[in-house]
């Protein structure tokens, strides 16, 4: 009989897939209005990119009501859990993979510091491209450089989260905590060998 | 946690915001000497990527599509001969060959930017222009784009209307068969798709102008830049 053990909260779950639902709609759109080949195939300039601003504008508000509605509590322990690295997490980094780790190695604690990172950067970035158009004294030249630069290292850092989580075999079991909140005890142990499940 | 717990995340969050709000003063100085080196390399890889420095900016839900048969360039309004020249008679009207650089005002630009096409004089000249005409009125076939240059603007050594860039006819992103180029003005004065160009008293707000850019839309010049 195989033994599960809780990995992630309700609210983390949620948190997660309201980032993830906002992200994707926000990465197709923004595409339409990025690349030159989808722009010809799909115009529609104008709606794209109100589908897309909006979607910009809804997802921190999202992901502020989850965090409202939620375990308020174990989102700010999540927090203080992803900023905290102890002598093993800086080992782990320095590419020695064999020390035990918490309920997160050091490398999902740095993916999702970035991926917070960007988030604000993506909002403020994307509010200045908005606002500019409607008022000079807001327009920087780099607004687009920041905007199409956050593109490229949040794509590189999905493509790799995305392999981690789907593909590669030793940990895209991690994925099954993700969706249901539960993953088998060994492999929790193997993995996260520090954590101790409530 | 163990016993020594090291608050670096907030640090790295921190860092990167910093330094994502302050490449707002250095991004795309940075971002052209990176491109300059990245983009053949990146172009040949990832051909769908617009590397090359293009974005393609519409206002209509398609993009106007090209039929050599039925196109034509109507030359109007205070002229005393109005015209309707076919694409084999644009081609007809003497060739000239520039390069320039081009500036979108959100940012981004594209250098060395090889067109072929006519003169404006060149192409107006047989419709005979009168004497009250102050400007001209570049009308596009994506409705409702349109945008103006007075008479002066115009006869700037280096305005053109471009059949061919980089060696090659125009294509449907980039204004097929015919746009305006004026490469000390922001793009948006640069129309694409041209279909008719208007002789009229003066000046008026193009498509843009009359959602608050500047009318004389000189680069570094003007929509709160260098100002």
């Amino acid at each position: 009989m195989t033994r599960y053990v809780r990995r992630f909260s309700r609210t983390e779950r949620a948190f997660h897939w309201t980032n993830a639902t906002f992200f994707l709609v926000l990465l197709a759109s923004g595409l339409v209005l990025y690349l030159p080949s989808l722009e010809v195939a799909v115009g529609r300039r104008a709606l794209v990119k109100d589908v897309h601003f909006w979607t910009g504008v809804a997802w921190p508000t999202a992901l502020l009501l989850v965090a409202l509605l939620g375990d308020r509590r174990g989102l700010l322990r999540l927090a203080r859990e992803i900023d905290g690295f102890d002598r093993d997490d800086l080992t782990w980094l320095a590419g020695r993979r064999h020390v035990p780790q918490g309920r997160f190695n050091a490398g999902q604690k740095i993916n999702a510091t970035l991926t917070a990172a960007f988030t604000v950067l993506f909002v403020v970035s994307g509010l200045l491209l908005w606002l500019g158009e409607r008022d000079t004294k807001l327009r920087f030249a780099s607004t687009v450089v920041l905007h199409d630069g956050l593109f490229f290292a949040a794509f590189a850092l999905l493509v790799g989260h995305l392999y981690l989580a789907v593909i590669h075999p030793a940990t895209r079991h991690a994925l099954r905590g993700m969706v249901v909140g539960t993953v088998r005890e060994e492999w929790a142990a193997h993995h996260h060998a520090k954590w101790k499940p409530q | 946690m163990d016993e020594q717990t090291h608050r670096i995340g907030r640090g790295v969050f921190l860092a990167t915001v910093a330094g994502g709000v302050s490449s707002l003063f250095w991004g795309k100085a940075a971002w052209t000497r990176v491109t300059g080196v990245v983009s053949p390399v990146a172009e040949t890889l990832v051909p769908v990527l617009p590397s090359s420095g293009w974005r393609i900016y519409s206002v209509a839900d398609h993009l106007p599509t090209f039929d050599r048969a039925s196109w034509r360039l109507k030359i109007g309004g205070l002229v005393d001969r109005p015209l309707a020249l076919d694409y084999a008679a644009l081609r007809r009207l003497p060739r000239v060959e520039q390069v320039s650089t081009f500036h979108c005002v959100t940012g981004w630009t594209v250098t060395n930017v090889r067109w072929a096409g006519v003169r404006i004089a060149d192409a107006i000249g047989p419709a005979q222009p009168q004497s009250r005409a102050r400007a001209l009125r570049f009308v596009s076939a994506e409705k409702p784009y349109v945008d103006y240059l007075t008479l002066d603007q115009s006869r700037l050594h280096d305005v053109l209307l471009a059949y061919e860039m980089d060696g090659k006819p125009l294509s449907r992103a980039h204004g097929a068969p015919l746009r305006l180029v004026i490469p000390d003005m922001y793009g948006y004065k640069n129309v694409k798709w041209l279909e008719r160009i208007d002789l009229v008293p003066e000046s008026e707000a193009g498509y843009w102008e009359a959602l608050g850019y500047d009318r004389d839309a000189w680069v570094g010049r003007s929509n709160g830049y260098g100002t």
